[in-house]
């Protein structure tokens, strides 16, 4: 059964220096309170693991508080770069950071292999694909039957993933909405799990008998955290805030102007902080 | 009318062009998703929108800055998971084009997204692959579209993050791949499409109001030109009136969030 509780004791329990930490949401419900939580409460040496790095691991790598990163697109979806990103590997600053490159494909692979409790994930890809030449750790299998060569990677098995949804119930059972991306396998696939949700309500009520469900019993934690996903978004409940996620080039950009929005609306901040997103969204 | 474009409207439009009713078109973002959206509002109104958050059989109003805005999953027929979509629908071959950009692209097609310089100590940390490795070998065929520019068509690159056409010829069916790959490069001055048996890109039309000369100086190899070279048709008002709509709502929308 999850545990509902505070976005600090979430954290505080789940979370450990040292842990293979995957953070997901693809554009959609991404975990930025938690993600400031986990800065606030200084975790150190985390190796990181996301599909697209987006914001949320830009202000982790600038922190510090990453030794390295699993990912597929480190990009700022339509603005440019990740410079927090750019500069760690450009420049290791402020520290070095190991990079683990994949594809979508592979890295969707990856989490869906380790919801199964697999050991690897197979699939027709990296063909004429230079990445293969520089992660050792994408490799090949033959398939046994057809003799078809296939790219295999290892699966992905986080010590703790961490997700954004729209609703729990008071049992902590969650309803994911909309762009749905690798949250379900990411939650299955890791040891313990926390998901912060806009809403805790009564009933469910989910819309069709085919919803994507987590059940309590496989989570570790539910946080009512609304506003939670800010400046991503919470299909339903407010949009991605695109003009923020345009601001932060120029916020990124420089190393202390990043230092200073840490220190503004992270380390002087709280989660329930995050509630103005909401209202200002709900209000306009 | 022919003076009245500029030549990135030029480029989206001619893009638009290439795509039809029928396609099932894997969209990334940026210029291709305009390009695949006018084609949407224009000639090709059933066509069907793929982005890789899952969204399938898209409709947006306004252009996404990203390719999991909430716009896609509101217009779209359904909605699957990330793994789904990668591995039932684009592994699984059902989609006819993949509709790509790119940072850096060679002769042959091949696309660079990732590093410029070494990879372990790069001058330049582009963002990576995402979509494009299995885009580039699992969709029918791929088109292309970048602005030609020295730095943009290069000679050699640092990083192949996708393979078009490889080293040339039939360097993708020795490596087993079934699909066609990139059949057509569209830039803000020409289209280029590959030679039938080299591979190598060739120009086969230039847009209105440029040269063979401005071409050659743009691109970072020594350029072919088809023996059967014509000039682009230049955009109709309706296509003008379609992309600078969609473009107004997209800036308006962008900013306000």
């Amino acid at each position: 059964m999850a545990r509902i509780c505070t976005l600090s004791e979430a954290i505080e329990e789940n979370v450990r220096d040292g842990d293979t930490l995957a953070m997901e949401g693809f554009t959609h419900l991404i975990p930025y309170a938690a993600g400031h939580e986990i800065i606030r409460q200084g975790r150190r040496e985390l190796f990181l693991v996301r599909m697209t790095p987006d914001l949320i691991y830009d202000q982790l790598i600038g922190v510090g508080a990453a030794r390295g990163m699993k990912f597929s697109w480190g990009g700022n979806p339509g603005v440019g770069s990740l410079h927090r990103f750019r500069d760690a590997v450009e420049n290791q600053w402020p520290r070095p950071l190991e990079i683990e490159e994949h594809s979508h494909a592979a890295m969707a692979n990856a989490y869906e292999a380790g919801a199964a409790n697999l050991p690897f994930a197979m699939l027709r890809g990296y063909i004429g694909a230079d990445l293969a030449k520089v992660n050792r750790n994408i490799k090949s299998v033959t398939c046994p039957f057809t003799g078809e060569v296939l790219a295999a990677v290892p699966s992905i098995r986080p010590d703790v993933s961490v997700i954004h949804a729209q609703k729990a119930d008071r049992k902590g059972n969650v309803l994911i909405e909309g762009i749905a991306g690798v949250q379900k396998e990411a939650v299955l696939a890791a040891r313990r799990s926390v998901v912060t949700v806009e809403e805790i309500v009564d009933e469910l009520n989910p819309p069709s008998p085919n919803a994507v469900i987590l059940p309590t019993w496989a989570i570790s934690a539910v946080v009512h955290v609304p506003g939670g996903a800010f400046p991503s978004y919470a299909h339903g409940y407010y949009p991605r805030s695109n003009a923020f996620y345009i601001a932060w080039d120029k916020i990124a950009r420089d190393r202390d102007s990043f230092a200073a929005w840490i220190k503004d609306n992270v380390l002087a901040s709280t989660p329930g902080d995050f509630s103005r997103h909401l209202t200002k969204h709900a209000a306009a | 009318m022919s003076s009245a474009f500029t030549p990135t409207e030029m480029m989206t439009i001619a893009a638009a062009r290439a795509l039809t009713n029928d396609d099932v078109c894997f969209v990334g973002i940026g210029a291709p998703s305009a390009a695949c959206n006018v084609a949407r509002l224009t000639h090709a109104p059933d066509i069907t929108l793929i982005y890789e958050s899952g969204t399938i059989g898209t409709k947006p109003d306004v252009l996404p800055l990203s390719i999991g805005d909430g716009e896609l999953c509101d217009t779209a027929l359904c909605t699957v998971s990330v793994p789904e979509m990668f591995r039932y629908w684009l592994q699984g071959g059902r989609i006819t084009t993949g509709f790509l950009g790119g940072a850096q692209i060679d002769r042959f097609a091949n696309l660079n997204t990732t590093v410029v310089g070494e990879y372990e100590r790069p001058q330049v940390r582009l963002p990576g692959g995402g979509g494009a490795p299995e885009i580039a070998s699992n969709c029918g065929q791929i088109y292309i579209t970048i602005a030609l520019s020295k730095r943009g068509f290069v000679d050699h690159l640092d990083f192949i993050t996708s393979m078009g056409h490889g080293e040339g010829g039939d360097h993708r069916s020795r490596l087993g791949m079934k699909t066609k790959g990139p059949t057509r490069v569209i830039t803000d001055m020409c289209i280029f499409e590959p030679d039938p048996v080299t591979k190598e890109l060739t120009v086969v039309s230039i847009h209105n109001g440029f040269t063979r000369e401005q071409i050659t100086e743009n691109c970072g190899w020594p350029v072919r030109f088809s023996s059967s070279l014509t000039e682009t048709p230049v955009p109709t008002e309706r296509e003008i009136s379609v992309l600078r709509d969609i473009n107004a709502r997209t800036k308006k929308a962008h900013e306000a969030a």
